[in-house]
């Protein structure tokens, strides 16, 4: 399913004190199968951006499509409920999202929700559970009694359940210990690609967008700042650091060695080990390095 | 008496019949030093962190600070020394507006009102949130809460300052900018800062680092100490940074270091003696 945002400004309470322009004038197309990371300093309007995707907002102006489901600014929606069913959030907070008396039945919610059968649906738990690494014994437990990397993995558990085409990710793998982060998003990526989704995935990591993304979204101060490829975009430093951004860690390293030492390395998303041959070779004088 | 939180053979469950989520736990953090508190998920890391200012208390063993065994006759004491920014900013906020909350905190710690706004607008730059005193916490984005909850706890300036997490919202140079803030404090203070934390480049720049392990103490050194044990650590659910990787990876290659690079200044410099004595 592709997402289409056309001219999109989003005020959060209008006509009230708390009024405030969260997003201005901005237009962006996700093609179908893609994943998209959006990144950009606190504040600058990724989270509001997302949650239009399942018209848990509205656009105050302009419209977004996603599929063939069009939301439009000052229009009722109809059809939410097919919209849902076919869209997945991750929050920010996980706590947003758990409500449930049991890690089970919190996960189970959705598919419930939209009608799927019984046994199904325990199936599904079971492997949601597996897919973000909780163990069978916090089934029973409330959600809350978790440590915060635990509640993010069950949050993340209820999603995958749903079985969405759409999944939006707003900081998943805040929270989470470093092992947990790379599998999860290691997991996501397979998801993506096994299942044809269409991926959003709201970012503070350059690392990750720089890993996983086909584009690049840049957001400042609630408009559209840049997009691109991400080796393109990332090496737009000047641009990025008017925005408060950074590159990613092993592109600001690669930059200081090439100061320091006159060594320069081209990265093209080389592994660690590679990188490190690389180098090696080069210390050396071997200047014949392919 | 040593000015200090001490943890002596700490043992804690929440529910009776619950086996214990912390077992013999025992360190202390000295005032003035940074202590990087880190471990899987689920490991303790916030149990402890809630044990230290008298929100959870030990079944057995003692947690005390500054000489005093916490117990509840004197937790406000306590809570006055000890400072904690949360996980989940949304339960700490009481005001209904930034500068309300900011003020309600220091108003319990019987900060005089004529400094009060003066601190609040200062503590509010640090974190770059001046523009929102007058905005509502709950209407925040995720990374302007963590900013002003940190501001929160800057503006009444405790002993110990347990940061939970409290930076995960933010990107790596927001994250940097507010550690910078919390150590120029720790500069013209004596400001214990306690920062719980799965951010491998923040972790590097600690005096010291106890990493927990399914309830309890797995190593406590030095980060160079703790980022020595790589294959270790990572079958308990840790990484070290890129730096270490690569420098692991280097030696593969016949690169011998001098000393162990941590972060991209000393790898940079060691990579510029090799290439100059080549
Ligand atoms: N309120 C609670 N009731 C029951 N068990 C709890 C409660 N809070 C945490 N636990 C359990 O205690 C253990 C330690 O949790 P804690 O929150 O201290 O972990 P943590 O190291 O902070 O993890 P994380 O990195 O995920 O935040 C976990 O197994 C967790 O499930
Ligand atoms: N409910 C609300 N009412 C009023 N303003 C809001 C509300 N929610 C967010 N805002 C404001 O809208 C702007 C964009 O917020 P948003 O949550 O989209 O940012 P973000 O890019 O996700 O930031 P972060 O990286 O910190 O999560 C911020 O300035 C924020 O203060
Ligand atoms: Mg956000
Ligand atoms: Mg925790």
């Amino acid at each position: 399913m592709e997402l289409t945002f056309n001219e999109v400004t989003f005020i959060y309470s209008p006509g009230t004190p708390f009024e405030f322009k969260a997003l201005e004038d901005l237009s962006m197309h996700v093609p179908s199968g893609s994943y998209t990371a959006v990144i950009g300093h606190t504040g600058s309007g990724k989270s509001t951006l997302i949650q239009h995707v399942n018209a848990l907002l509205q656009p105050t102006e302009g419209s977004v499509q996603v599929g063939d489901f069009v939301m439009e600014a000052g229009k009722k929606n109809k059809n939410l409920r097919s919209l849902r069913e076919k869209t997945g959030i991750v929050f920010q907070y996980p706590e947003h999202q758990l409500f449930e008396e049991t890690v089970e039945k919190d996960i189970a919610f959705g598919p419930k929700n939209f009608g799927v059968e019984q046994k199904e649906i325990e199936e599904r738990v079971t492997n949601a559970l597996e897919a973000v690494q909780l163990t069978e014994d916090v089934r029973e437990k409330s959600p809350f009694d978790l440590s915060g990397g635990q509640m993010r993995r069950v949050a993340i558990a209820g999603v995958l359940a749903m079985k969405p085409k759409v999944l939006v990710l707003d900081e998943p793998t805040a929270g989470l210990d470093p092992r947990g982060q790379k599998e999860m998003m290691e997991m996501f990526y397979t998801l993506h690609e096994r299942e044809g989704l269409t991926t959003v995935l709201v970012t503070h990591s350059m690392e990750d967008a720089l890993t996983y993304a086909d584009d690049v979204v840049i957001l400042n101060d609630g408009k559209k700042f840049m997009e691109g490829k991400p080796l393109e975009v990332f090496k737009r430093k000047e641009e990025l650091k008017q925005v408060q951004l950074d590159v990613p860690e092993v592109l600001e390293f690669l930059e200081k060695v090439e100061k320091r030492t006159g060594i320069s390395i081209n990265y093209e998303k080389q592994p660690i080990a590679e990188l490190a041959k690389e180098l090696a070779f080069r210390l050396e004088r071997r200047d014949d390095y392919e | 008496m040593r000015e200090r939180i001490d943890f002596s053979d700490v043992t804690f469950r929440y529910q009776e019949d619950a086996p214990p989520v912390l077992k013999d736990v025992d360190f202390f953090i000295d005032k003035g030093e940074w202590v990087a508190i880190i471990g899987h998920n689920g490991s303790g890391k916030s149990t402890i962190a809630k044990l230290m200012n008298g929100l959870l208390f030990a079944e057995s063993g003692d947690v005390s600070v500054d000489g005093s065994v916490i117990h509840t006759d004197n937790v406000w004491e306590i809570r006055k020394k000890v400072g904690m920014v949360f996980q989940n900013p949304d339960n700490q906020f009481v005001g209904t507006t930034v500068r309300d909350d900011i003020a309600f905190g220091m108003e319990n710690h019987g900060v005089p009102r004529e400094v009060m706004l003066e601190k609040v607008a200062e503590v509010l730059r640090d974190v770059q949130m001046e523009s929102y005193e007058e905005h509502e916490p709950h209407r925040l984005s995720g990374g302007q809460k963590q900013r002003v909850a940190i501001a929160g706890v800057l503006a009444v300036a405790p002993d110990y300052m347990v940061l939970d997490e409290a930076t995960a919202m933010l990107d790596p140079k927001g994250r940097q900018d507010i550690l910078e803030t919390v150590r120029e404090v720790q500069e013209h203070s004596d400001l214990t800062l306690i920062t719980i934390t799965h951010d491998l480049r923040e972790i590097v720049a600690a005096d010291r680092v106890i990493v927990m392990n399914e309830g309890e103490v797995w190593f406590e050194g030095t980060p160079r100490e703790v980022f020595a044990h790589k294959d270790a650590l990572s079958t308990i659910g840790l990484d070290v940074p890129f730096v270490a990787k690569l420098t692991q990876e280097m030696k593969k290659h016949g690169i011998s270091f001098d000393r162990e690079p941590l972060n991209h200044e000393e790898m940079v410099e060691e990579l510029w003696n090799l290439h100059s004595t080549k």
